[in-house]
């Protein structure tokens, strides 16, 4: 990289130079600069520096190339579209390397209200795009509010890339805040829930450890990472005649499954008569539901998705997710893709006083489960789940083994099972379509109901976005039944740790990387979710963000109702008082005048089923003005 | 992620008992008691909570029994908190649920 030939000043005696400047001021009469945000100096501590530290007598008070540029440069060669993040003081080199030596062009500073809205925004664009964003945050404060959706991230498997700003160097800091928004070890606080952190040291340290977090966070199971970018760093400037280097950046191939495990399973499978393939977070790229619809066409076996990501088309006819149950009960091979959680998906858990659970499947039942997960195992946090026993296991990336896997079957396939092949993709057709009249039927009832009935939202929303380029951008269950997804685009999976506030910037997110496609996003957001950083909705307002907000109000956190009301049943008293402390009514919050109110079109609330086609219809006329719109939907609770 | 089934069960046996009840009353304690929030306003079951419980619910001393002694995940109302007179009046409101138009006449459920 080119670096400056003009004479620089390290940041050190930059700062003393200042800090003597500013010494002089407050000894000849002021006690503080007006304005100041920090708490003053002590005129005596003052006066001891400028004994101690005399000005020069020619002060250099600027700098051509700061460090930050360099690491803007690295950013630029890994190739990051945005940045996602509030202003934060410890990253301010950073910050004003990207809007004025970058031109704020890849990447683009989004300016955000809440670190976990940033990181959480990351985790849905990278859903969408199959990579991350970078996500800038203080190292202490910003990095506490990001953590929330950090640990989301890293239960979904979903890779993030942050920087976040810190001071080591106690000899430096800006007296005051700059103290409290430093640490020892900033990556400490999420390393439980992290892939991989580094701080790097020097400039050069940065580059090499940039691109290392890049590979990591991209080698499945992907996940988020972290790199402190020292302020001294950031602000002092490169050396003259600094040789600094941007490693090559060359992602790693994912793991695929060991040979002989592979021609296992494919034997299994080929041989059964009652085959269940179940998938999770299998499909991460496009590649992967085109993949797993040929191993499913191959056997003709049922396929249950799970919703971790956009698996499968809802509307083949080997999708069997409404039967998964009975499938599962009689399946002789079932193989898990990604799996999360393989023991509760063929066990019956009861939550009752004494907790009890059993086995759902036949006796003999073979299970197989090819997940990367089993490659990066941590042991605080548990969202590994309870141990299945499973008779092949498969520490591998699923996509990654796909195309092994079905020449592995392909090669099997004898006249005879083809032949059995066949006739059990009739079966399984017919049962697809009688599932899918009962669905129907279901989604009849509580039609004309006010509150609307969350199978009448979806309805209504699908018919006004069903012929366009749409992308569902939520995680919500009447959709996944009714709507014909087919594109990989289409969903975007659920949160991973279950954390409330994930749902909104998620959306805005994904919504930031379908627009440069020209898709319509749109989602179903729950009311509590939103509460919890509505600042979403000014970011996509002030970024032009084509984002259709339908919200599912039920007016309440609706599943903690029904375990507070879990709680009352069992210990018989006051089964009338479960809304207390779990609802989110009187007032009732009108989300369409708080939508207007940062600036994006807002429609609602909706109580009459009837009204909402033609409301949904005026905000997605806004929507294909590049507008974000919300509609307010006053709804069933699911 | 596990998908949890919502069956129908209970709301496709045949009704074998009648009981008399309030169904305004039912209404009122269908809400109050909390049993809206697995199965609906309208009873009409909710995604991976309940079951749909009317129109045509199951027979009285059916329902009952499993109210009283739910052999699934659903919570225990046992008559300390929820009366036989109460659960009837709520029987009597699963009964006054309205039938929806049929799958064919509904323009958005043909899309």
């Amino acid at each position: 990289m080119a670096s400056s030939k003009k004479a620089s000043v390290g940041r050190r005696n930059f700062l003393k130079g200042t800090a003597g400047g500013a010494a002089a001021l407050l000894a000849a009469s002021h006690p503080a600069p007006a304005q100041s945000t920090e708490p003053a100096r002590s005129a005596s501590a003052a006066v001891t520096t400028v004994e101690r530290d005399p000005s020069p007598t020619v002060e250099v008070l600027t700098a051509d190339r700061p460090g930050a540029d360099f690491m803007l440069d690295v950013l630029k060669a890994i190739g990051f579209d945005y940045i996602f993040a509030n202003p934060g003081s410890s990253f301010r080199g950073l910050h004003e390397s990207v809007v004025n030596y970058g031109g704020n062009k890849n990447p683009e500073f989004i300016t955000c209200c809440h670190e976990e809205s940033s990181v959480a925004m990351a985790h849905g664009y990278s859903k969408i795009e199959g990579k991350p964003v970078c996500v800038f945050a203080h190292g202490t404060v910003g990095l506490q509010h990001a953590s929330m959706a950090v640990y989301n991230a890293y239960v979904d498997r979903a890779p993030v890339f942050m920087v976040i700003g810190n001071t080591v160097d106690a000899a430096t800091r800006r007296p005051g805040v700059e103290w409290a928004h430093s640490v020892q070890d900033a990556g400490v606080l999420v390393r439980d829930f992290t892939k991989w952190d580094d701080m790097p040291v020097s400039l050069q340290h940065f580059a090499e450890s940039a691109v290392r977090a890049y590979k990591i966070a991209m080698t499945p199971p992907t996940m988020p990472v972290l790199l402190v970018a020292d302020g001294d760093l950031q602000e002092t400037p490169i050396r003259p005649g600094e040789r600094l280097h941007i490693p090559k950046i060359t992602l790693a191939s994912p793991p695929q499954g060991d040979s002989g495990a592979v021609a296992e399973t494919a034997r299994l499978l080929v041989a059964a008569e009652n085959p269940v393939i179940i998938a999770d977070r299998c499909a991460r790229t496009p590649a992967g539901l085109k993949l797993l619809v040929e191993l499913a066409e191959t056997l003709q076996a049922p396929v249950i998705n799970q919703y971790g990501r956009m698996n499968f088309p809802s509307a083949h006819r080997l999708n069997q997710t409404e039967r998964a149950r009975t499938l599962i009960s009689n399946a002789d091979v079932i193989l898990g893709l990604e799996v999360w959680d393989f023991w509760g998906t063929v066990n019956n858990f009861r939550d009752q006083l004494v907790r009890t659970s059993r086995p759902i499947t036949k006796a003999g039942a073979k299970f197989i489960s090819i997940s990367a997960t089993d490659l990066n195992t941590k042991s605080n946090y548990q969202d590994f789940q309870r141990f299945p026993d499973l008779d092949l296991s498969m520490a591998a990336d699923a996509e990654a083994t796909l195309p092994a896997l079905i020449e592995a079957c392909k090669r099997l396939l004898s006249a005879d099972r083809k032949n059995a092949f066949e006739d059990r993709a009739k079966k399984l057709a017919e049962a697809q379509h009688e599932a899918r009249g009962r669905m129907l039927a279901e989604a009849s009832y509580a039609w004309d109901a006010s509150p609307i009935s969350t199978a009448r939202l979806a309805m209504e929303v699908w018919a006004q976005v069903k012929d366009k380029d749409w992308s569902l951008v939520s995680n919500t269950a009447w959709p996944q039944r009714l709507w014909n997804f087919d594109k990989h685009y289409q969903y975007i999976g659920g949160a991973g740790g279950a954390g409330v506030g994930y749902g909104a910037p998620a959306a805005l997110g994904a919504a930031i990387a379908n627009k440069k496609y020209g898709r319509v996003s749109v989602s179903i957001q729950n009311d509590g979710d939103l509460m919890y950083a509505p600042g979403v909705l000014w970011t996509s307002a002030h970024h032009g963000v084509p984002l259709l907000s339908v919200m599912h109000n039920n007016r309440a956190y609706h599943q903690e109702v029904m375990h507070l009301q879990r709680m009352a049943n069992r210990h018989q008293r006051g089964i009338d008082t479960a809304e207390i402390g779990t609802t989110i009514k009187n007032p009732n919050i009108d989300y369409a005048a708080m939508a207007r109110s940062m600036g994006v079109h807002g429609e609602g609330p909706i109580t009459d089923p009837n009204d909402l086609g033609p409301a949904l219809k005026r905000a997605l006329e806004a929507v294909s003005r590049g507008e974000p719109a919300l509609v307010d939907v006053v709804t069933q609770p699911r | 992620m596990r998908v949890i089934l919502v069956t129908t069960i209970l709301a496709s046996l045949p009704l074998v008992a009648q009981t008399s009840g309030d169904a305004r009353n039912g209404r009122k304690l269908f809400e109050n008691y909390g049993c809206y929030q697995c199965h609906g306003h309208e009873a009409q079951g909710g995604l991976g909570t309940g079951p749909r419980l009317g129109p045509k619910p199951i027979a009285f001393a059916a329902l009952q029994r499993y109210v009283r002694q739910p052999t699934g995940q659903m919570p225990p109302y046992t008559a300390k908190v929820v009366s036989d007179k109460d659960l009837a009046d709520i029987y009597a409101f699963l009964q006054s649920v309205k039938q929806p138009p049929p799958v064919k006449d509904i323009l958005l459920l043909n899309n």
